[in-house]
């Protein structure tokens, strides 16, 4: 069967899965709606939290990127696992012993004040959409190669494939995010997890056996090339030398630069809204905390093999397609470029694809709708560069199209596509039910109409993940960056707002409403204000000189909440300390759980 | 039960809490931030099999540890727990 059938197949397969159990698994009660009514076991919990946690960016995007960055790849690996440890330690289980909804719930509750809550609402809301346009673009990218491109060409009812993959995914989120709420997404998500970590690691382990003979990507990363004296790192390195990028495994960004974007990831993870509400589901603290340790394991499989398949990605692809002619260029070159996602450019026409560092041409492909060249490579609007470099590759597209690089199966490759739309979906659907929980239970519920029914508050929780997903959707078409640099901001806007308001919450009963508010809105005026000045306002400013104290707008959620904290920290002694239920509240969540506590949630 | 013995048995408790977390918290920053980040080049200067040691741990060693740690964690606050729990019942 051709790669085409499988995708079908495959792809319906999990699909129709995904569904069967929305059915099963339907919210009837806001509880059940919120947070699967309080009692999900850890381990399943873990494996959710894992798959919800791993967005299309860490499954798609994420191994692409490293492929290309080298170490600076890094930042990655250690900043979404190392704020794990964050959560897990500093925030997860004092969150759980609180025993709320949301985290707007804790910060209203724990600062006394609506305004506190209406902040932190929405702080959550703006970080929710900015991190489920990357899913959306990450479904796009995978329908686009996958289910379209080979059938219609290019071009679809004058859509790029891109845009129907992205359509096609907002439906299926929308049924099933909208149908189960938390119960269904949980559920539905122990799947996900299970199809993504076995799509990631089969064509790892095919590949890491085919280049060095271990069938552990972990280890096969620091073992010799097959029937080679020579380590195979240490031959990337050469192989990238020798056609003028960097050695691989030495870093290109400041160390400055690479501490405060590392932070800001950190940090961001620990702050995101769709992780923390996870720890709610779950019966007691305790199991919080044992949910976390599993969530991280199932997490760092694949993680730690990230990186392994970066290098083998970027090994089979410097062997396989600089300095060839075009016409004898591999399958895979040409269907991605029918995709979107690859161009060439011949520059000094001789036929062949020279391929070096630098930029190939100046922005991002624009096509001559499906107008071929000498070579029969698809034409481009853009301007060239002045480098030598003749070949655009988009970096989303390394995980997708590493079996086919590796000449894999067929099936192997549907497995691949199947396991991206998992990723993407499983995180998209947990961010659209916070969403639809801000809107309906932190604003309509406790702020505007407190007086509504369980069952209206359902239908507003409803409709209002109806609407995220249409206004996902269109930023999914279209998005700001690629996926990866898009969900790097959501993570520096959660570092920047809510980490220091519930750090200080739990950790000192001195801080005060005044000092919370304040420090949540300038750390996300500061750092939002920073991101849209050199991504949008002034890109061509966007260079290491122009940047306070060489941050990168990647970086500078951590100043951002280095400066929430300060703030917080001066606003707060000058205004008078909380009131004493207060201080008794912040008491009992650092104290050990008593019995009888953990059926809190499901009393509301 | 009494007030008073139990503010001093939670106020305990939080403090073991605290060291703990502490504890593990420096050994966060420094397998990360300290090997993976700031001491990198003098790390790589080591082999490791077929890694450099400073690239090992930004994108394998730091993320072993992060899952002992969490490991760690939980145990030891199972401990702390039936400790403290035990008392107040």
């Amino acid at each position: 069967m051709d790669v085409q059938t499988w995708t079908y197949l495959i792809v319906g397969l999990t699909f129709a899965l995904y569904i069967g159990i929305a059915i099963w698994a339907r919210a009837a009660s806001t509880g059940e709606f919120y947070v699967a009514g309080g009692g999900v076991p850890a381990l399943a919990n873990g494996m959710a939290t894992a798959a919800d946690w791993m967005s299309a960016a860490s499954f798609i995007s994420m191994a692409g990127i490293i492929s290309f960055d080298g170490f600076d790849g890094s930042r990655y690996l250690m900043g979404w696992t190392g704020g794990y440890v964050l959560l897990a330690l500093l925030l997860a289980p004092y969150l759980r012993k609180f025993g709320q909804f949301t985290v707007p719930d804790f910060v209203g509750d724990r600062y006394y004040s609506k305004t506190a809550r209406l902040v932190a609402l929405i702080c959550a809301i703006f970080i929710s959409f900015t991190y489920v346009c990357g899913q959306m673009r990450g479904v796009g990218v995978v329908f686009s190669r996958f289910l379209f491109s080979e059938v219609e060409g290019p071009m679809l009812f004058g859509f790029e494939p891109i845009t129907w993959g992205v359509l096609i995914g907002m439906t299926v989120v929308f049924f099933y995010a909208v149908l189960g709420g938390m119960k269904g997404i949980t559920y539905t998500q122990v799947a996900q997890y299970c199809v993504l970590i076995f799509a990631f690691m089969v064509p790892a382990i095919f590949i890491s056996v085919m280049l060095t003979g271990n069938p552990i990507p972990q280890l096969g990363l620091g073992s010799n090339v097959i029937g080679e004296e020579i380590a195979l790192l240490d031959k990337l390195d050469g192989l990238s030398t020798q056609l003028g990028f960097d050695a691989y495994t030495q870093g290109n960004k400041s160390t400055t630069d690479l501490f405060f974007i590392t932070m800001a990831l950190m940090v961001g993870t620990a702050g995101l809204p769709h992780v923390i509400i996870r720890f709610y589901t779950v019966k007691k603290v305790s199991a919080a905390r044992v949910s976390a340790f599993w969530a991280l394991l199932f997490i760092a499989i694949l993680y730690t093999t990230a990186p392994a398949v970066a290098v083998f990605a970027r090994t089979n692809l410097l062997e396989t397609v600089p300095n060839k002619p075009y016409a004898e260029a591999p399958q895979w070159l040409k269907s991605w470029e029918n995709a979107g996602l690859i161009a060439w450019m011949d520059k000094n026409d001789d036929g062949i694809i020279q391929y070096t560092k630098g930029a190939s041409m100046v922005g991002k492909p624009a096509y001559d709708g499906d107008n071929r060249g000498e070579n029969k490579e698809r034409l481009l609007f853009n301007q060239p560069t002045e480098g030598a470099n003749e070949l655009y590759v988009d970096k989303d597209i390394m995980v997708l199209a590493n079996p086919e690089i590796a000449k894999l199966p067929n099936w192997v490759i549907a497995l691949v596509a199947a396991g991206g739309l998992a990723a993407a979906l499983s995180t998209a659907a947990g961010l659209l039910l916070v969403i639809s929980t801000s809107v309906s239970h932190d604003l309509v519920k406790k702020t505007l109409a407190p007086g509504i029914s369980d069952k209206q508050e359902l239908l507003i929780a409803r409709c209002a993940a109806g609407v995220a997903v249409v206004i996902a959707g269109i930023f999914g078409v279209y998005p700001p960056d690629f996926v990866a640099s898009v969900v790097a901001f959501a993570f520096g806007l959660a570092a920047a707002s809510f980490f220091p308001a519930i750090i200080f919450g739990i950790f000192s009963k001195r801080m005060n409403k005044e000092g919370a508010i304040s420090g949540m809105i300038v750390g996300i005026v500061f750092t939002a204000a920073y991101i849209i000045y050199f991504k949008f306002i002034n890109p061509d400013a966007n260079t290491a000189e122009s940047w306070w104290f060489g941050i990168s707008p990647e970086g500078i959620g951590t100043l951002g909440m280095l400066i929430n904290f300060a703030v917080a920290l001066i606003v707060c002694s000058f205004n008078k300390a909380p009131p004493q239920d207060v201080i008794n509240m912040v008491e009992n969540i650092r104290q050990p759980e008593k019995e009888g506590e953990e059926l809190a949630v499901s009393d509301h | 039960m009494s007030d008073k013995t139990s503010s001093n048995s939670n106020g305990e408790y939080w403090r073991s809490n605290l060291r703990i977390v502490g504890i593990l918290m420096s050994i966060w920053f420094i397998v990360s931030y300290g090997c993976g980040i700031l001491f990198v080049d003098q790390l790589n200067k080591i082999q490791f099999g077929g890694f450099r040691l400073g690239f090992w741990f930004a994108q394998q060693g730091s993320i072993y540890v992060f899952v002992i740690l969490i490991a760690v964690y939980v145990r030891m606050m199972s401990k702390l727990d039936k400790k403290y729990g035990s008392k107040q019942d």
